[in-house]
């Protein structure tokens, strides 16, 4: 089996790996490059656990293959706060406490950043279309709606 | 397994046809990578399409549109003369899973996996597209109800490609819409998918339709009774009940955790009737009415 030569930028860095044809970019960002937020619930794209974004779309890395991020730009749930401080997002969830057990956390946190990059301003029944592929099996949701909504409230102010 | 990436049709074309052991194309993938992970498929060979410009793209075409075989879902959402001569169509693709997955889905792909229950697929059967395929003897150009020809199984054959999926010049006064039932609000697959495209004159008379269901047999079906229901009338209530008994009485359905043969059938119809109307107010040039479920 031969390794492939990518050359990506993650969070704004350039990062270059080796990987096997068949490797997923979810099982290189966790195994090889050491970015072990995005997590694997599935494995088939259902659960949202794996998101990324690739040149700025929102994608389950489970359903990439490592080998075709060459030349991509991708962002992860490791680049979402500025050093220290969080993400209104990230801060949000913790004040309202939008989260138990934590796998679905840092995809939830990455498909929220891309739906309020693309709607500032959600209807509560558009965070739960716009999370409809993000799976939680410990909140039922609310809080984490809660959170997305009073996040996009203080952006919108910022 | 080995990971290709060319750069033109034939390059992919020829890389297909000569690999002796088991090859796939990739495009978005939300299709192949849950065949690889799930151990249903093991490719010696997999070709990535999307350096191929002309996968990637969506061009004017005759006075229609050719869309790209690796056209994301997403993209097609944001395409606004797209979605404004063809709603149904990309109203259909855009209901194929999750934002995630509408990042990476395609059409054609939705085409290639040959699914009775495929969302896009009924939509683009009433459309009357068309599938361009580029092979080792050159390209060619079929109707899309021609590609999958029993569950999982096309007529592509060894070493053709689809490159991309064409849909014809818009006359005035016509509308399509696609429907589809599902027990879920979201992010489920069709027990029955309806897809309805109508040409009006300009007294509202149908001069044209077609008419095509998913998920009620073993390929989505093209029902040309059912477009002879709605041709030369006012799509009124009269033409509104032969479409629902024509749409029903061309469904050879099985019987499933998601639906039961009788039901499949009855639904077939009320959604035919709903979908044609919205189809009809949109050729009318009225188009409040929205399918779907977003």
């Amino acid at each position: 089996m031969s390794n492939i030569h990518v050359r990506t930028k993650i969070n704004g860095d350039v990062v270059e790996y080796v990987c096997e044809a068949d490797e997923t970019l979810l099982d290189v960002l966790r195994n090889r490059l050491g970015l072990t937020g995005a997590k694997e619930g599935c494995g088939t794209g259902d659960c949202g656990a794996c998101s990324v974004t690739i040149d700025g779309r929102l994608t389950c890395s489970c359903l990439v293959l490592g080998a075709e991020a060459d030349g991509s730009e991708i962002g992860t749930i490791e680049g979402m706060a500025n050093g220290e401080q969080l993400h209104p997002l990230q801060r949000k969830f913790l004040e309202h406490a939008a989260l138990q057990c934590g796998i679905c956390t840092p995809g939830i946190l990455v498909a929220a950043k891309a739906l309020l990059e693309h709607n500032p301003k959600p209807t509560e029944t558009e965070v739960r279309f716009g999370l409809a592929g993000n799976l939680c099996r410990c909140t039922g949701y609310d809080k984490i709606v809660r959170a997305v909504m009073d996040a996009a409230q203080e952006m919108r102010r910022a | 397994m080995r990971y290709e990436r060319p750069t033109t049709m034939k390059q992919a074309s020829v890389l297909l046809t000569r690999e002796k052991g088991s090859a796939f194309v990739l495009a978005g993938g939300t299709d192949l990578l849950v065949r690889m992970r799930t151990g249903f498929v093991e490719p010696d060979l997999v070709i990535d399409i999307k350096r191929i410009p002309a996968t990637r793209e969506i061009t004017s075409a005759a006075g229609g549109f050719k869309i790209g075989a690796a056209v994301t879902g997403a993209e097609l959402g944001e395409h606004a003369k797209l979605k404004k001569a063809w709603p149904g169509v990309v109203e259909a693709a855009n209901l194929i899973g999750s934002k995630q997955v509408q990042g990476r889905c395609t059409m054609t792909g939705n085409l290639c996996n040959a699914s009775p229950a495929a969302d896009s697929v009924p939509a683009l059967v009433a459309a009357g597209a068309k599938a361009v395929i580029v092979g080792p003897n050159g390209k060619r150009t079929i109707p899309v109800e021609q590609v999958p020809v029993a569950p999982g199984k096309t007529s592509l054959k060894k070493g053709e490609i689809i490159e991309s999926i064409v849909l014809p010049q818009r006359p005035p006064r016509s509308g399509d819409a696609y429907l589809r039932f599902i027990p879920r609000t979201e992010m489920d697959i069709a027990v029955v998918g309806v897809g309805v495209s109508v040409t009006l004159d300009a007294k509202g008379v149908c001069t044209d339709a077609r008419v095509s269901l998913g998920a009620v047999a073993p390929t989505v079906l093209l029902v040309p009774e059912a477009a002879k229901a709605l041709i030369g009338t006012k799509i009124d209530k009269a033409a509104l009940d032969a479409l629902a008994k024509a749409c029903s009485a061309a469904c050879r359905p099985i019987d499933d955790k998601r639906g039961t043969r009788e039901y499949r059938i009855k639904v077939a119809g009320v959604l035919a009737r709903r979908a044609a109307q919205i189809a009809r107010k949109r050729a009318a040039g009225n188009a409040r009415d929205r399918a779907g479920g977003k």
